[in-house]
C-alpha cells in the first residue's frame, strides 16, 4: 500500500514539475550568442529600450550575451577557446586581422535589409573594401576634454597636451596605440601606416610629455574631468560628451588637422552554429528604432542614416563633436591591422616609457 | 597508514591550477614567440629592474606599517571581553564585503583636490595634494590589506593559553616581561601568516597604484598585465622572477619561525 501511494505521489509531482516548466520557461525557436564590448548596448538604464529583451521578444530567439573588455581578449576566446560565437563587434584594426587570417564567415546581405540605411561612408569601410564581412555598429573620433576654468582658449592642436603650463594638471591615454597615434601625428607620422622607427620617434615624444602629466588614465579620466581634478585630456568623444553632461565647466576640443575615426562593426565569426539567427540579430541592430536607442545609451555617433533623419534631435545631429563634418572625417585616419612584431614594440616602447 | 582517499579531489584541483600554469609560465619564460629555447625574454625582464625594486619597496613598507597597527590592534582586542572582541572583529570586517575597486574609489574621492581631506586642512592654512604620490599608494595598500594582517595574528593570540601568562606573573614577571617573554614568542606563527598575505598581493597588485598613484608609481603588476598584450614571453618572464622573489622572501620569513608557522 505505502509503496503504491509514493509511486502515485512521485508520479503526481514530477507532472507537477513538468506543468510548471513548460508554463514558465518561454519556448524559444533558436538562439544566438552575442559577444560585445561591455556596456555597449542599450539595456533599459535610463529609461531606453532594452534591446535584447526587444529582440527575443521580437523574433523569439534566445540570447547569450557575454562582454569583453579590449579586442585583444576577444581575439584571444576566439582562436584559443572553444566557445561559439555568433555575432561579434570588433574594432577596425581588429576586423582587418580577422578577415586576414580567414576567420570570418561572409555575410548575406540579402537577410539584412537594414543595410541599405547604413550611411555610405561606413558601407565601404578601409578594413573590409568590398563589404561582404561587416555591418558597422557605432563609431567616433578622438578628441579632447579640457576645463574652461583651467585653459584660457580652446585648444586647437594635440600639441596642448605639451602645454608646459599646464604641468601636472594633464591626463593621457593609458593605451599604446591612442597615446602613440596623438604622438605621431605631431610628429608628422601617419599613425595609420607605422614602422617601428616611426613609433621610435613617438616614443621619445611621449617621453617628454611625461613630466608634464598628472596620470595615464583610461575609465579614471571620467572622476578625474568631471570633478575637476585635471585641465585637459584627449579622449572619446562619445565619452567627452557624457563627461561634458555632468560638468558645467568642460568643453570638448578638436584638434584641426584631424584626429582617429573609429568604428566598431558587427561580424560573425567562423564558429558561428547560428548564421541566420546571427544575421536576423544584425539586421535587428539596424532598425533605426533601436540604432536610436543604442545611440541614446552610447553617445557614440551611429552609422544608420535613418536613425539620423528620423530620430536624433537638430542639437545632437549639429553636434560636430559627435558627428563631425564629411571635411573634417575626411582629415581623419583610421588604425589599419600592423604586422605582430610592430605592434608588439609599440607596446613595449609604452611600457618602457612608463617604468622610465 | 592513513588513506589518502580524502585529498585525491585537492590534489588534482592543486595540479590543475596551480602546478600546470605554473609550469606553463616557466616553459613561456623560457622561450621566444616561436617556440625555441631562449633567454631574450629574461634579458628583457631587465629593463624593469627599476620598477621592480620600487614595487617590492612599496610592498615592504605597507608590510611594515601594517605590522605596526596591527600587532598593538591585535593585542588590544583579545584583551576586551569576548562580546566586544566579536564586535571589533566584525566591524574590521565589514569593509571588505564591498568591492575591492570601490574601496580604492573612496579613497581617491577623499584624498582628491576640493575633496574632504583637502578642504578640512586649508580650514587650517595647510595646501597640497595629496594624491597622486607614492605616499597615498602605500596609504591604499594599508588600508586595502590590514584586516588581512590583523586576523591571524588575533587568531593566534586568542589561543595563547591564559595559565602561561599566569604562570609568569606569579614568577615574578611584570606586564613588559610577560609580553616579552610569554605573548611575542608565542605570536610570531601569526605575524609570519599575516606579513604574507600582506606583502604577497601588495607586491603584485597594481589597481591601487593606478588610482591613487602618479606618473611615477607603475607597479611590476601593471607591466605584466601591458606586457602580455602583445609578448607573453617577457610577460611570463617577469612573472616568474616576482615569484622566485617572493619566495625567497617567504623562505626567509620562515627562518623566523618554528616549524609550525609555516604555511
Amino acid at each position: 500500500m505505502k509503496r503504491i501511494i509514493s509511486i502515485i505521489l512521485a508520479v503526481v509531482m514530477t507532472a507537477m514539475c513538468l506543468v510548471c516548466f513548460s508554463g514558465c520557461g518561454k519556448s524559444y525557436v533558436g538562439e544566438v550568442n552575442v559577444y560585445n564590448w561591455g556596456e555597449y548596448i542599450a539595456n533599459g538604464e535610463d529609461g531606453l529600450m532594452d534591446v535584447i529583451d526587444e529582440f527575443e521578444k521580437s523574433t523569439n530567439i534566445k540570447v547569450n550575451y557575454t562582454t569583453y573588455e579590449t579586442n585583444e581578449q576577444l581575439y584571444n576566446m576566439l582562436k584559443n577557446s572553444n566557445a561559439s560565437y555568433d555575432v561579434i563587434i570588433p574594432s577596425d584594426y581588429m576586423i582587418s586581422k580577422l578577415i586576414k587570417e580567414d576567420m570570418l564567415l561572409e555575410l548575406n546581405y540579402d537577410n539584412i535589409p537594414n543595410y541599405q540605411n547604413i550611411m555610405e561612408r561606413f558601407k565601404h569601410l578601409a578594413c573590409d573594401p568590398e563589404s561582404k564581412y561587416t555591418v558597422a555598429y557605432s563609431w567616433g573620433v578622438t578628441a579632447m576634454v579640457y576645463d574652461k576654468t583651467k585653459l584660457d582658449k580652446k585648444p586647437t592642436s594635440w600639441e596642448a597636451l605639451w602645454d608646459k603650463n599646464l604641468s601636472g594638471d594633464i591626463l593621457m591615454f593609458n593605451n599604446s596605440r591612442d597615446a602613440m597615434a596623438i604622438a605621431m601625428q605631431l610628429c608628422g607620422i601617419d599613425p595609420s601606416n607605422c614602422t617601428k622607427e616611426d613609433i621610435d620617434i613617438a616614443a621619445k615624444k611621449l617621453s617628454e610629455q611625461k613630466p608634464l602629466l598628472k596620470m595615464y588614465v583610461m575609465d579614471q579620466v571620467f572622476n578625474q574631468m568631471e570633478k575637476s581634478q585635471a585641465a585637459i585630456s584627449p579622449y572619446y568623444a562619445g565619452d567627452v560628451m557624457v563627461m561634458m553632461e555632468n560638468n558645467e565647466d568642460l568643453d570638448y576640443a578638436m584638434p584641426v588637422d584631424g584626429a582617429n575615426l573609429f568604428y566598431d562593426a558587427m561580424c560573425i565569426p567562423k564558429c558561428s552554429k547560428n548564421k541566420e539567427n546571427a544575421e536576423k540579430f544584425i539586421n535587428f541592430m539596424q532598425e533605426p528604432k533601436i540604432a536610436a536607442a543604442n545611440f541614446e545609451y552610447l553617445l557614440y555617433a551611429t552609422p544608420n542614416q535613418k536613425t539620423f533623419d528620423e530620430y536624433l534631435d537638430d542639437d545632437i545631429k549639429n553636434n560636430e563633436l559627435i558627428f563631425p563634418s564629411e571635411e573634417y572625417l575626411d582629415k581623419c585616419y583610421v588604425f589599419s591591422d600592423i604586422p605582430d612584431d610592430v605592434y608588439s614594440h609599440m607596446q613595449e616602447q609604452f611600457v618602457n616609457i612608463q617604468a622610465k | 597508514m592513513k588513506s589518502r582517499k580524502p585529498s585525491i579531489p585537492y590534489i588534482i584541483w592543486m595540479v590543475i591550477f596551480t602546478m600546470i600554469p605554473i609550469v606553463m609560465i616557466g616553459f613561456t619564460a623560457f622561450t621566444d614567440s616561436q617556440g625555441n629555447f631562449s633567454l631574450e625574454a629574461f634579458s628583457k625582464a631587465f629593463f624593469y629592474t627599476d620598477v621592480f625594486i620600487h614595487s617590492l619597496w612599496i610592498a615592504l613598507l605597507s608590510t611594515a606599517i601594517c605590522l605596526l597597527l596591527a600587532y598593538p590592534l591585535a593585542y588590544l582586542i583579545t584583551r576586551m571581553k569576548k562580546s566586544s572582541q566579536n564586535t571589533v572583529i566584525m566591524l574590521l570586517m565589514i569593509p571588505m564585503w564591498m568591492n575591492f575597486l570601490l574601496r580604492i574609489y573612496a579613497w581617491v574621492t577623499l584624498l582628491q583636490d576640493n575633496g574632504p581631506i583637502d578642504l578640512a586642512l586649508s580650514l587650517l592654512g595647510i595646501h597640497g595634494t595629496y594624491i597622486g604620490n607614492s605616499a597615498a599608494v602605500v596609504l591604499g595598500m594599508v588600508y586595502e590589506y590590514l584586516p588581512f594582517m590583523v586576523l591571524p595574528i588575533y587568531t593566534v593570540m586568542s589561543k595563547i593559553d591564559y595559565s602561561l601568562i599566569e604562570a609568569a606573573q606569579d614568577l615574578g614577571s611584570n606586564n613588559l616581561a610577560v609580553f616579552g617573554k610569554v605573548v611575542a614568542p608565542l605570536s610570531v606563527p601569526g605575524i609570519i601568516s599575516g606579513v604574507t598575505m600582506v606583502f604577497v598581493p601588495s607586491a603584485s597588485t597594481f589597481l591601487v597604484a593606478q588610482y591613487l598613484g602618479g606618473t611615477d608609481d607603475i607597479m611590476i603588476g601593471d607591466v605584466i598585465d601591458k606586457i602580455f598584450w602583445t609578448d607573453q614571453n617577457t610577460g611570463s618572464a617577469i612573472s616568474l622572477i616576482l615569484m622566485v622573489f617572493i619566495f625567497v622572501f617567504l623562505i626567509i620569513m620562515n627562518l623566523f619561525g618554528d616549524e609550525e608557522a609555516i604555511a
